[in-house]
């Protein structure tokens, strides 16, 4: 009888998305910012596919399919705009975009 | 003293594991003494041949070599990533390797030498049978871009980092057509483990039945994507030593430089693996009245390596630019186009598809 | 065996979380990154899920990461200089803490036991996938694959 992984995989997805919460809040570098949100959206990953094996259905599987999928289309476009905003204000420092604040 | 089963099982893959890996260190280093002494031929003069016999002893001498030159770090390269990229680049090359079968079930005799557990036992000659096995050679292979981009990297040296980038984007370009090119054969095989491809390409007739034959495109775009995958000449610009100074390998000296062409050609005999299995009928034989046996596979593997040797000795290189754009606008289309093609006929033409394979007898 | 496995894998999954958090300098968050996606792919792996476990590595640690490493070398980024300052370590510590005390009330115990028998192959994956309704997402997807390609060269061209 293999062991119930569901509970410790729940708790280490939680312990992802607290830790990636914590790299937006504190990081300075855009890109590294970003890579904080694709440590987030890793661990909503984790709990589908945890989900998934404790009900037994595989549409948990399908939605990580899809999530995988958009979060590589979203690297794409959002890379491509860090390019952009580099090319334009010369640093990746996230609070110099702030060309909106009154 | 008897073993639990867990522990049977596990001695049974540490000892594939260390005859694998013994095994593959004796052919890479067989590798390069071929490839010089081949390349000569080819070029009309003799190769290495005053280190033993036939210069056999080549590689002893270059390991002797490279082992006593002094290691260089240069000064201001981040030493972890340094130290660390010959060593991922050699894992995932060798972790890709481990799970192509060379052949089928084998049945142990019953010797007395051996222990009782062992005696009459089938083992499988694959260190691991994985189900995905053939997506998990593709998805290692994409591990396999990291050890270049870190090496060109932790060089602190912008000619390396160009050149790492230029590689890896080649190598990624050219995984896209390669996985591509094994999507038609999975279709006919209906199956991502390699036992069971090399399966479905049994039949009376042999060699006919080999998916070189009936995935004559996706063999077509599985040969020249595999060669871009493996930086091998026509391909090989990245790290060519007349452009880019050696590309990015530039700043390695000694074993660890020893450890990067070890990946490479761990790497090409990786993929000549592959095509073996999937397009030529892994250890199936070519004619009928013969057995099926792993010696037709190394037969088939060597055939894969000397072809390699024998591109680099006759084409020239192709530039950059138009390496990227053969890979993008040409293999891509065409690997596209050869699985729709087998996807209609494997989905639609079931009554095809059996009056081929009833000509195939 | 698996049990081990598992928290051999978790203990690296967190640890190189941390990686990416705390480095300063980004190629370093990158590669924790990596490393990361790797543990997670082999925690799917544990969890009966091999289809998903070998896409993750092939598209996220194999094409994602290696996006973000193409645009970090070639911006040319290196360590970064000015720290936040202690108030903000400070809320930030907090605030991550209570959103983990949050999940951890909804999430832990809210999964059923697990199934006996769960087969996650790739073919019963695929009958799932190209059945509605998920097969009109599958369709849309590749539509909006196709913006973001579009998108992301348009963005990042310089202007002649």
């Amino acid at each position: 009888m293999s062991p119930d992984l569901v509970q410790p995989a729940l708790v280490l997805s939680l312990a992802l998305f607290a830790i990636g919460a914590l790299g937006v809040f504190l990081r300075r570098n855009i890109i590294t910012v970003f890579m904080c949100v694709e440590l987030m959206l890793n661990a909503v990953n984790l709990a589908f596919i945890a989900f998934s094996r404790a009900r037994g259905t595989l549409d948990g599987q399908v939605l990580v399919f899809f999530v995988l999928t958009v979060a590589a289309a979203e690297a794409a476009v959002g890379l491509a705009i860090i390019i952009a905003l580099q090319r334009g204000r010369d640093t990746l420092d996230v609070d110099a975009f702030d060309l909106l604040k009154w | 003293m008897s073993l639990t089963p867990v522990q049977q099982e596990l001695t049974i893959a540490v000892v594939k594991v260390v005859v694998f890996f013994g095994a593959l260190l004796t052919l890479f280093s067989v590798m390069t003494w071929a490839e010089r002494r081949l390349l000569a031929f080819m070029q009309f003069r003799l190769g290495p041949n005053r280190t033993g016999p036939i210069g056999i002893l080549q590689p002893v001498a270059d390991g002797i070599k490279l082992f006593f030159k002094e290691e260089l770090i240069p000064a201001g390269a981040h030493k972890w990533i340094f130290v660390a990229a010959p060593a991922l680049a050699v894992f995932t090359a060798f972790l890709s390797i481990a799970v192509v079968p060379y052949g089928g079930t084998v049945t142990l005799p019953r010797w007395g030498l051996l222990p009782a557990w062992l005696q009459g036992r089938e083992i499988t000659l694959q260190i691991a049978d994985l189900d995905v096995g053939i997506l998990f050679i593709f998805a290692i292979s994409s591990l396999g871009v990291y050890g270049i981009v870190m090496a060109g990297w932790a060089a602190n040296n912008k000619y390396t980092l160009l050149g790492g980038l230029r590689s890896s984007a080649q190598m990624f370009s050219y995984e896209l057509a390669l996985g591509l090119s094994w999507v038609g054969v999975i279709l006919l095989a209906g199956s991502f483990r390699i036992q069971d491809i090399v399966a479905a390409q049994d039949g009376p007739r042999g060699l006919l039945h080999w998916n070189f034959v009936q995935q004559v495109v996706g063999f077509a775009v599985y040969l020249v994507a595999a060669t871009a995958e493996v930086n091998r000449t026509p391909f090989d610009l990245p790290e060519a030593e007349t452009e880019l100074v050696a590309g990015f390998h530039t700043e390695y000296s000694s074993m660890r430089f020893a450890l990067l062409q070890m990946a490479e050609y761990v790497n090409m005999i990786t993929v000549a693996a592959v095509g073996a299995s999937l397009f030529f009928g892994g250890w199936l034989s070519p004619v009928p009245f013969l057995p099926d046996s792993p010696l037709w596979f190394f037969l088939k593997l060597f055939a894969g390596l000397f072809f390699f040797i024998w591109l680099r000795g006759t084409l020239p290189r192709l530039r950059y630019d138009q390496l990227m754009a053969f890979g993008w606008k040409v293999l891509v289309p065409l690997a596209t186009i050869n699985i729709l093609v087998t996807a209609a006929v494997v989905l639609f033409g079931p009554g095809l598809l059996a009056s081929w394979r009833r000509m195939l007898g | 065996m698996t049990a081990i496995l598992f928290y051999v894998f978790a203990a690296l999954a967190v640890g190189s979380a941390l990686v990416v958090v705390g480095q300063r300098n980004p190629i370093y968050s990158a590669f924790g990154l990596i490393v990361t996606l790797c543990a997670l792919s082999a925690i799917f792996g544990l969890l009966g899920s091999p289809f998903i476990a070998v896409l993750q590595v092939v598209v996220y640690a194999g094409a994602i990461m290696v996006l973000f490493l193409f645009v970090l070398m070639l911006l040319g980024v290196g360590a970064e200089d000015r720290k936040s300052g202690r108030t903000l370590k400070t809320v930030a510590a907090v605030l991550a803490a209570a959103l983990a005390l949050e999940m951890g009330a909804v999430l832990v115990g809210a999964a059923p036991a697990p199934v006996a028998s769960f087969d996650a192959s790739t073919r019963a994956v695929a009958h799932v996938l190209f059945s509605a309704p998920y097969l009109y997402v599958f369709e849309a997807t590749s539509i909006l694959i196709l913006a973001a390609l579009v998108g992301s060269i348009v963005l990042a061209r310089r202007d002649p």
